[in-house]
């Protein structure tokens, strides 16, 4: 008896399923979208290509699109990419998302693309190629997001210790440049010191313990992600107290994190891009295609992680890897209202 | 007949026709798309800087060197037309100039003082990629309209890139291989010393071949920002073991003098179809890499094979 009544509950699971799917089916369930990525070396990129297998397929399955593919070129090379965007172009597809390789010079393929009447959507590596979407990401934002944040949480203000990230990457200067600026805005905060930590956690930590013996007390570490971990270390070990460092998502950071909220009650906050942006680029691609209205410009949501939604988070996030969200359709109008 | 015609030097000379048109055909299978004028042009058009750089890399192969840095300098040529050409044109043009001359003045160098090519070449790959940077910081810059109209120009029939590479083939094909200067410039590579026994300037040569080789390195850069419509320091890295392998498959070999214009554009249009091939069959990006390294085998094994013929006739 249970088990007629469980299979009754699925039919009418899947039904109901089929008619949510009914209502998304608008013009695009013959829609064939491709992603052209340059690059898979490293666990973001990982999970944002499992990202956007799992959200394709998904999509797939529902009938929202008919094929959401993912090709890598095998070099992370500009030419390379060009050659494939052309190849998908000859494949037919009616959308090409792309995380380019160079901002500028993709723009040839693009326009190609573009001619033929195919929708293009850059996140992360954005180009500039006017017929493109672009959805990206507001570095400046994210800086001066972490010191309000502080200016929040203390309001008399303090030293902060900046760890930035690789020189000359315009990531880095953009980031750099926000929290100078929310500095700036918040007089009660001194950046009184900087080191560049590329990123990584064991450079962070030569970086900061190198540092520390110059510098008074510091109140706050504002970081730019792969960096907090190796801060607490160097901490630690000049046997300083644990100042309040802002983490970057790393699973590495979050880990910190727990065991020292569990342990002493520490409180900060952690942000980042979510690899998963893969999938808002996805949606986005889908609600152009679908006739929508959407801006060229579009702003990538930064995945902040607070004290009360930690443990979630952290239990989402693989070893070694990044906190993820994968986006949904309902994300993408939301971002696509907001850019309005 | 049909001993001239299955004798292994005209087989050999076939084979990257061949090829080209196997792998050709092989592509219109997997997507009949292909099979239009938007079709030829989306597969080729990436082709054309391709063959140029082949053609350069071809004329340092012919005196025997072998040329690392053509890749880098291409990088340089492209940033140099997005900036100074389309801003300040004479700047750009001497420039330009001044990088043939760079080139001319390597052959020189890599000639007067005895030096291995391979190592001033791979040298020069640096301070060519330097000075791009310095051209061109971050990736930008914009292509002057009469190259991009040029490189966008609708031909009638079949696409530009495709008359572009017939043509380059053919002019090449006679200053090398049907002229009396050529036999010389082939000579110095294949037998230095005899030509000079008969009174030849090795030095003019040498100079010779990589001046040619900087004007096509020139033309490769100019065609691919037409393409690109932007430039990026690092946008032809590839292109150096491109254009390597590109003499090789089109029938050059690295002995000096043996080489053939036309297997060489050939060479370099295979190349650029086995990456479209293979993107078409799907084959996961991990194994491409592997796969055109395949590709390139199996041809080359084939060419063996057909000398292997010809020396137990």
């Amino acid at each position: 008896m249970q088990q007629t009544s469980k299979r009754v509950l699925a039919i009418a699971m899947g039904v109901a399923a089929a008619a949510v799917a009914g209502v998304a089916q608008a013009d695009t369930s013959d829609s064939r979208i491709a992603l052209s990525n340059n690059y898979a070396g490293n666990s973001w990129r990982q999970a944002m290509l499992r990202s956007w297998e799992k959200v394709g397929s998904a999509a797939v399955a529902d009938g929202v699109v008919a094929a959401a593919d993912a090709f890598t070129t095998a070099e992370n090379q500009v030419t390379e990419q060009a050659a494939q965007i052309q190849n998908l172009i000859l494949q037919g597809y009616d959308a090409i998302v792309i995380n380019a390789a160079s901002p500028d010079a993709l723009n040839g393929a693009v326009q190609e693309a573009c001619d033929a009447g195919i929708t293009v959507v850059s996140f992360d590596g954005i180009v500039t190629a006017p017929c493109a979407w672009r959805i990206a990401v507001d570095f400046k934002q994210m800086g001066k997001d972490e010191v309000l944040y502080l200016a929040d949480r203390m309001p008399q203000g303090g030293n902060l210790l900046e760890i930035r990230g690789l020189a000359g990457v315009f990531v880095d200067d953009e980031i750099s440049a926000g929290i100078h600026e929310g500095a700036a805005e918040n007089p009660q905060f001194t950046v009184v010191g900087s080191v560049h930590g590329d990123w990584a956690q064991d450079v962070s930590q030569k970086a900061v313990a190198g540092i520390l013996p110059s510098l008074p007390q510091i109140d706050a570490v504002v970081t730019q992600g792969g960096d907090g971990y190796g801060a607490a270390q160097a901490f630690r070990a000049a046997g300083r107290s644990t100042p309040l460092i802002v983490m970057g998502n790393r699973h590495d950071e979050l880990t910190w994190w727990k065991e020292q909220k569990d342990e002493t009650g520490y409180e900060t906050m952690s942000v980042s891009i979510a690899p998963g942006v893969s999938t808002l680029a996805l949606w986005v691609a889908q609600q152009v295609l679908d006739g929508q209205d959407v801006p060229k410009d579009l702003v990538v949501p930064f995945l902040r992680i607070d004290q009360d939604n930690l443990e979630e988070n952290l239990a989402n996030t693989e070893p070694g890897g990044v906190a993820n969200v994968e986006y949904t359709l309902d994300d993408a109008k939301a971002v696509i209202a907001e850019a309005m | 007949m049909n001993a001239v015609l299955l004798s292994p030097r005209v087989l050999r000379s076939l084979l990257p026709a061949v090829s080209l048109v196997a792998l050709l055909a092989a592509i219109f299978y997997l997507q009949p798309r292909a099979m239009s004028y938007l079709g030829l042009n989306l597969l080729l058009n990436l082709a054309l800087p391709i063959a140029f750089a082949t053609i350069a890399q071809m004329c340092v192969i012919t005196v025997n060197d072998l040329d690392l840095g053509i890749g880098t300098f291409v990088g340089l040529v492209a940033c140099i037309g997005a900036t100074w050409l389309r801003d300040t044109p004479l700047l750009g043009v001497a420039a330009l100039l001044a990088c043939v001359a760079g080139y001319a003045a390597l052959g020189a160098l890599i000639h007067l003082r005895n030096l291995p090519a391979i190592v001033v070449t791979l040298g020069m790959s640096f301070v060519w990629l330097g000075l791009a940077l310095l051209v061109l910081p971050t990736p930008g810059g914009k292509v002057p309209d009469w190259i991009r109209a040029v490189m966008t120009f609708k031909t009638p029939g079949v696409p530009f890139a495709i008359y572009a590479s017939v043509a380059l083939a053919a002019i090449v094909h006679v200053g090398l291989m049907r002229s009396a200067y050529g036999v010389v410039l082939r000579g110095a590579g294949g037998n230095p010393r005899s030509v000079a026994r008969a009174g030849w300037s090795l030095l003019r040569t040498k100079v010779t071949m990589y001046a040619l080789a900087g004007v096509f390195g020139v033309l490769s850069g100019l065609s691919l920002i037409g393409l690109t419509t932007s430039a990026d320091a690092n946008i032809a890295l590839r292109y150096t073991l491109l254009s390597i392998a590109g003499v090789i498959l089109g029938g050059g070999e690295f002995v000096g003098g043996r080489v053939s214009p036309v297997g060489a554009v050939i060479g370099a249009a295979t190349l650029t179809l086995a990456g479209s091939f293979l993107s078409f069959l799907r084959i996961s990006p991990d194994w491409q890499i592997g796969a055109q390294g395949a590709i390139l085998i199996v041809v080359l094994a084939l060419r063996v094979l057909i000398n292997r013929l010809g020396t137990r006739r």
